[in-house]
């Protein structure tokens, strides 16, 4: 009840919270999905990069977010950029392995009759691996979006702005309710991306007959 | 020029394992040539050799004259039907989008005239035109199997090369088949290499057979030379197996 009373009394300082995390999480979901989808079909095609690429992904997930935050500020400063660039980061794991995992498990026997049959490099990826690949690409995109929109909490922390002032201020303040009520906005944001993306990956895979 | 396939000295391997060995072999065009021999004996390399899928250590494959490793392989495949065991359709793809498949590559084609051909292919492998708009896990097997016909069909080759394409069907649905193919094969006197375990469908649809052992071509005939002349007990027991229907 108190969580829902501060919603409703400071109803907007925690809307422009809420769109300011959804800016920045939006923003990292396109950067390290492009950056995720390329270097997975990269890398799924170059299959000798593959353990490298996924090694370097790996060991940047197991630096504690803060850190990655700390180290980042040198260089980028604080504020959205650096936020940005570190969920960005973050995120690829995910995205990448999905994409190459998807890609190269499609059925190798398809591959060879599309290519018995006259197709080239191009579209064997665009007309065939893509679209085969994708219900497992899609879930490594839901992975990334809601981990992104958690750790976007964090970002607060180095100056940026959203969801994440809310806990920052309540722990500051000692006002629990404060921080209560920023954590469930963000995670009713990742529970309802989630959901969407989850009908999309339900669509997709319906659309495309393998289900 | 009235071959169709010419396969000199080739020879191919995968690894170490050497599968196919100095084998030559000319198809006219119009042939239908069926191959047949036990597990592992080079007839599937000898088969993806034609289109390219596998590539000879040694010789040279030519197709309607023109040597595969001087042109445009992506080209030459086009011109060249490929249908598998199981079909092997495009999942993602509904019926009418795996027939249209290989005509759309090279040109995209509209709405309409990817109606029209699926409708023109699904009516010569008989099934009905309702089925264009199914994906293949919405078909039975004969349906698979006839849809991949039509597939390697649809861009009209000049050579259809088929890899025991009936084996996963049920005896029924193989004679059906059997049949259609030759009715095909006689009306369009497109050239056929096909692949089979079977002596009775060898004998059926084959103008002339190929009998592999080795990685070679053990014996080649008509049925008829065949079951006149075996070569040695393996032909005898291969063929053995078949009665006069």
């Amino acid at each position: 009840m108190q969580i829902i009373q501060i919603l409703l009394d400071r109803r907007e300082f925690f809307l422009t919270c809420l769109l300011e995390h959804i800016r920045i999480s939006l923003t990292a979901v396109v950067c390290a999905g492009v950056l995720g989808i390329v270097t997975g079909i990269f890398i799924s095609r170059h299959k000798k990069t593959a353990g490298v690429v996924l090694g370097i992904v790996n060991v940047i997930y197991t630096i504690p977010s803060i850190s990655l935050l700390g180290f980042l500020i040198p260089f980028t400063g604080i504020g959205n950029k650096t936020a940005v660039i570190a969920l960005t980061v973050y995120g690829l794991l995910p995205i990448v392995r999905n994409t190459y995992t998807g890609l190269v498990n499609v059925d190798a026997s398809i591959l060879e009759v599309a290519q018995g049959l006259g197709t080239d490099g191009v579209q064997l990826m665009y007309k065939i691996k893509f679209p085969l690949a994708l219900p497992v690409i899609i879930s490594g995109f839901r992975n990334m979006t809601v981990m992104i929109i958690a750790m976007g909490g964090i970002a607060s922390f180095i100056g940026a702005g959203g969801l994440g002032a809310a806990i920052y201020r309540g722990i500051t303040t000692y006002n629990m309710t404060l921080t209560a009520a920023g954590s469930v906005l963000i995670a009713l944001l990742a529970l309802g991306s989630d959901w969407l993306l989850a009908r999309a990956e339900k669509a997709v895979s319906r659309r495309y007959g393998i289900e | 020029m009235n071959k169709a396939i010419e396969i000199r000295d080739c020879s191919a391997a995968y690894g170490d394992n050497e599968v196919l060995r100095h084998v030559s072999l000319a198809v006219e065009k119009g042939e239908f040539i069926v191959m047949i021999g036990s597990s592992g004996c080079g007839k599937t390399t000898l088969l993806k050799m034609i289109n390219g899928l596998v590539v000879p250590t040694t010789g040279e494959v030519l197709v309607n004259g023109e040597r595969l490793a001087d042109g445009n392989l992506v080209a030459m495949r086009r011109r060249i039907g490929y249908a598998v065991q199981g079909a092997k359709l495009f999942p993602h793809m509904t019926v009418e989008d795996n027939i249209c498949y290989v005509p759309n590559l090279e040109k995209k084609m509209s709405r309409a005239e990817k109606k029209a051909l699926s409708e023109k292919m699904l009516q010569m492998v008989e099934l009905p035109s309702e089925l264009a708009g199914r994906f293949p896990r919405q078909l039975s097997g004969g349906q698979k199997q006839r849809v991949g016909i039509a597939r390697a069909m649809a861009s009209e080759p000049d050579i259809l090369l088929m890899d025991e394409p009936f084996g996963a069907v049920d005896e029924i649905t193989r004679r059906t088949l059997q049949e259609e193919l030759s009715v095909l094969h006689d009306r369009t006197g497109i050239t056929v290499v096909f692949i089979t375990h079977d002596i009775g469908e060898a004998f059926r649809l084959g103008s002339r057979i190929l009998i592999m052992k080795d990685g070679g071509i053990w014996q080649e005939g008509t049925k008829e030379e065949l079951l006149r002349a075996p070569k040695d007990a393996f032909v005898e027991r291969l063929i053995g197996g078949w009665h006069t229907e």
